[in-house]
């Protein structure tokens, strides 16, 4: 591949960090077993001691309060299942790893920004007695949409539910306060913010229940079986440390989304209306199908997803903005867009030039649009 | 990049403790490398080329994990290690075929993640036999027989066990269940690239194998699920349905690449390291016996993996032993429980008398282990053994010949 | 889980390891614990004419918590009265070796041990006297 590569699909997954790779190289050449009491196995557990303050730092959570799992999608299955509430109350733009896990959830509509409805929100949690758990994520994957988690954790609470939130895309790019926003349990993934794939965490707030039903040693406190991933985890921590505070691109969306606004006047921006992530943007080619941008961009060395990517690969509407909704003619011409952390305002240069080499070759003319609708 | 050196510096100690787990072989980490910095793509990104790349290196490292055990490469799902395989292996098919089969066999000695899972099954409604073994620490085939019946759903039992090494005869057990119909899984966690492995021949349909046990990263492992005839299971983690359904989640591609180079490697030096570790252990066990008396060695040593040893040093308590030899990483009981002051369970249903399965250290050897190594540990043994027997009462009494066991002890 | 100095030391050099006559008058014998538990220690006191603890001797089967809290008893009780040594408490072998909660009960042992040993030796010396 070569070097002038740009790579601004964070949100499928973001490029490990050099100092990640530092610590994880360090733990993968000393070994040892964290359950093992001689000092190979004690320097494994300090290592892991070390990360969990990390992560917690990020969240403003306790490090007891870190569970650390094989991933988001995991950890999130975790704290669904986990809470032990049988009734579950989801967003519609939720993560297939939460929607999938209750598949009998009843689903709060969003706005036409992806933002849940909040009077909807109370008006479900008021409809049964039976104490509920409620799942909202912190930042939508495809648009980069906030929710309010602190009004929704006002509501859940005052019905008597418990709030899990999905912050898999927002740690990291936004400060969070596990504790300030209020939520019983929150789950994070190392590999979207520059940590490795293949571990995540799930902070479980001191006090909430958590149940599982994954058996083996007692590891994480009894409440996640298996040896740990040590280097997976340590990696984690280091990513977590760095990525403490957020993004430094203050300005950059608005400067790319008005670049692009420019060459097409008649692309949308969804989510616009609502707070959202400073990495991400979701816009619209008009009349050129995702796929098509995806693969031309590629061609010039640029990686950008179309709709959900997440989905192992599959190219599939995208629920989010149908549930949004999005027009499916118009949700198909939708590009995802997502800076990190060695993100250079001069990728997002490369990316406007290719974007309006493309716009001009292929987007204005009648016949492609014909082709899309 | 100077990731690939040595593995052991001087100051660190020797490590004999390759059942818990296994320090990473270079060449592994090597191969990861590349999946860590520039080859960084998501694997299920396949509208780019990073996505190609990562899905590249997975899709190869299924062909190496699924070659070393005679499988096909779409039988192999990559999960986060075998508990998680386990876990997925059992209640996957439990549940699956609950409304015609509900009954679950295993033996008392298998892992923890395995017993639990089962007694959690259990709670469910499910029935479960516990297999005892024999002395040796091996299934008896004719109870196996009796105990699997047209209720049975699956037979969990491992290839080899991990505080003791013993080998379990896997196709007969195979050739059991597949006449009475029930699925075959077994936990290879500590059998994969130390012994041959093939699904076909014996007749396996379910297979957990782990990353760290094999000279690969730990956070990885895989199920072998069979396809002809097929196995079903019902998902633990759901989400974006990769891994065929199975098992969603991202997958970690430079684990998944580190699992499959350890694989590879296994395959081509399986054989050679297996000759050579079984001289390194009868160099130990020689050693040992030639200077110390009243050991005993727990579970059978034919039917063994070349790189385990346990071993009852009469009269001296193992966490002593252990906080003497401060040089060697050993085990005393298994390491996985070892924060609970218990006897091993597993030399207990061997029939290890508790005072013997106190005294007990597990050693295992492995791809690193040196003949200097061997030599320096069995000093350091034979050294802190005589000075703890030394200190023993039970010692003591034993050259006073006194029988321990017409005393009357106080349990506290 | 990191072991404090001092017990280290009575793990690596301890003190008074041995055996005094058992069967003699003026040594008591305290034998506590039980294979299957994975503890045994005897401990034994050598009482002079003036009622002094001159010698005390153990052996310990355990794990290191054990070794040190037997051996750290031996130095304790010698040149006391068999009152004084009497009123040892778990506690303070416990504090003194720092010891972490999963292992206080080794120091509860060696305050069994010291005091079967006294039991012992007042048990003989009640018989001397009759």
């Amino acid at each position: 591949m070569s070097t002038a590569s740009v790579y601004l699909d964070h949100n499928a997954s973001s490029p490990l960090r050099p100092a990640a790779l530092d610590a994880m190289v360090e733990a993968l050449r000393s070994g040892g077993n964290p359950s093992s009491v001689h000092r190979m196995g004690r320097a494994a557990r300090a290592r892991i001691d070390a990360a969990r303050r990390q992560v917690a730092a990020l969240v403003g959570a306790l490090p007891a309060e870190i569970v650390f799992t094989s991933g988001g999608t995991e950890a999130n299955n975790l704290a669904l299942a986990g809470a032990g509430r049988r009734r579950v109350l989801v967003s519609a733009v939720e993560h297939d790893s939460v929607l999938k896990a209750v598949p009998d959830a009843e689903i709060i509509p969003v706005d036409r920004d992806g933002v849940v409805d909040l009077a909807a929100l109370e008006r479900s949690l008021a409809a049964s007695e039976e104490a509920a758990l409620v799942s909202v994520m912190f930042a939508n994957n495809e648009t980069g949409a906030l929710q309010p988690i602190g009004e929704i954790v006002r509501l859940a609470r005052a019905a008597g539910a418990l709030v899990h939130c999905d912050a898999v895309q927002g740690a990291g790019r936004a400060p969070i306060e596990m504790h300030g926003l209020g939520v019983d349990y929150l789950s994070l993934s190392a590999h979207k913010l520059g940590g490795p794939a293949g571990v995540g965490a799930l902070a479980v707030r001191a006090g909430a229940p958590l149940s599982t039903d994954r058996r083996g040693g007692g590891q994480e406190s009894s409440r996640r079986a298996g040896t740990e991933n040590v280097a997976g985890i340590a990696g984690f921590g280091v990513a977590a440390k760095e990525a403490y505070g957020g993004l430094a691109i203050d300005g950059w969306r608005a400067g790319l989304e008005g670049a692009l606004l420019n060459i097409a006047p008649d692309a949308r921006i969804f989510g616009a209306g609502a707070p959202r992530l400073d990495n991400t943007t979701c816009i619209s080619m008009p009349g050129v199908r995702a796929e098509t941008q995806v693969m031309a961009l590629d061609l010039s060395g640029i990686c950008v997803s179309a709709g959900a990517a997440c989905s192992s690969g599959k190219v599939t509407r995208s629920a989010t903005l149908t549930a949004m909704g999005v027009d499916a003619a118009v949700a198909d011409t939708a590009l995802r867009i997502s800076l990190g952390w060695n993100s250079a305002q001069q990728d997002i240069e490369r990316l406007i030039a290719a974007w309006r080499e493309l716009y001009i070759r292929v987007g204005r003319s009648d016949m492609s649009r014909a082709r899309a609708a | 990049m100077n990731a690939v050196t040595q593995i052991r510096r001087n100051d660190q100690p020797i490590y004999l403790d390759y059942q818990a787990t296994t320090p990473m072989d270079p060449r592994v980490l090597e191969a990861m490398m590349p999946y860590f910095t520039h080859k960084f793509g998501n694997a299920h990104s396949r509208s780019h080329s990073y996505g190609w790349e990562a899905e590249e290196g997975v899709e190869k490292a299924r062909v190496q994990v699924a070659k070393l055990i005679g499988a096909d490469e779409k039988e192999v799902i990559f999960t986060s290690g075998a508990t998680e395989s386990n876990n997925l292996a059992i209640k996957g098919v439990a549940e699956f075929y609950k409304d015609r089969r509900n009954h679950i066999v295993t033996t008392v000695t298998e892992h923890k993640c395995v017993l639990d899972t089962c007694r959690h099954l259990e709670q469910q409604g499910f029935e479960v036999t516990y297999l005892p073994v024999q002395q040796n620490g091996l299934v008896d085939l004719d109870v196996l027989r009796a105990a699997v019946t047209d209720k049975t759903v699956v037979v969990s039992i491992m290839a080899v066990n991990n505080e003791i090494g013993v080998i379990q005869p896997l196709a007969e057990i195979g050739k059991i269940c597949r006449e009475k119909g029930a699925f075959f899984h077994t936990d290879a966690a500590q059998a994969v690239g130390k012994i041959p492995l093939d699904v076909e021949a014996m007749n396996i349909d379910l297979m957990s194998i782990s990353g760290h046990k094999i000279y690969g990263p730990k956070g990885i492992g895989a199920l072998y699920v069979r396809r002809k005839p097929r196995v079903r299971l019902v998902p633990l983690i759901v989400g974006g349905g990769q891994e065929r359904g199975f098992r969603s989640g991202t997958l970690p591609t430079p684990l998944c690449v580190g699992l499959g180079e350890a694989c590879e490697i296994a395959a081509k030096e399986m054989d050679a390291e297996s000759r050579r570790l079984t001289k390194l252990r009868d160099r130990m066990l020689k050693g040992l016996q030639s200077k110390l008396s009243d050991l005993i060695i727990n579970g059978d040593l034919d039917h063994r993996i070349p790189g385990n040893l346990n071993i009852s040093f009469a009269y001296v308590e193992g966490e002593s032993l252990m906080m003497g030899i401060k040089n060697l990483s050993v085990s005393s009981g298994s390491a996985c429980t070892s924060a609970s002051l218990e006897p091993s369970y597993v030399l207990r249903a061997l029939g290890v008398e508790e005072e013997m399965a106190h005294t007990s250290l597990r050693i295992g050897l492995g791809r690193f282990t040196t003949e200097h190594e061997i030599d320096t540990a069995v000093d350091e043994l034979v050294r802190h053994v005589t000075k703890l027997r030394e200190m023993s009462p039970l010692w003591e009494m034993a050259q006073e010949g006194i029988d321990i066991k017409s005393i009357e002890w106080a349990a506290h | 889980m990191a072991y404090s100095e001092k017990l280290i030391d009575h793990y690596e050099n301890p003190r008074n390891i041995g055996s005094l006559d058992k069967n003699s008058e003026d040594v008591g014998t305290g034998l506590v614990g039980a294979p299957a538990c994975g503890d045994v220690m005897k401990l034994q006191i050598k009482v002079g004419p003036d009622g002094l603890i001159e010698d005390a001797k153990f052996k310990t089967f355990g794990c290191g918590s054990a070794i040190a809290s037997s051996s750290l008893v031996t130095e304790w009780v010698k040149g006391k009265t068999i009152d004084e040594a009497e009123t040892i408490k778990n506690t303070d072998i416990a504090k003194h070796l720092a010891l972490p909660p999963v292992k206080i009960h080794c120091s509860v042992l060696a305050e069994d041990a010291i005091k079967a040993a006294i039991a012992d030796y007042r048990a003989k010396a009640a018989q001397k006297s009759e």
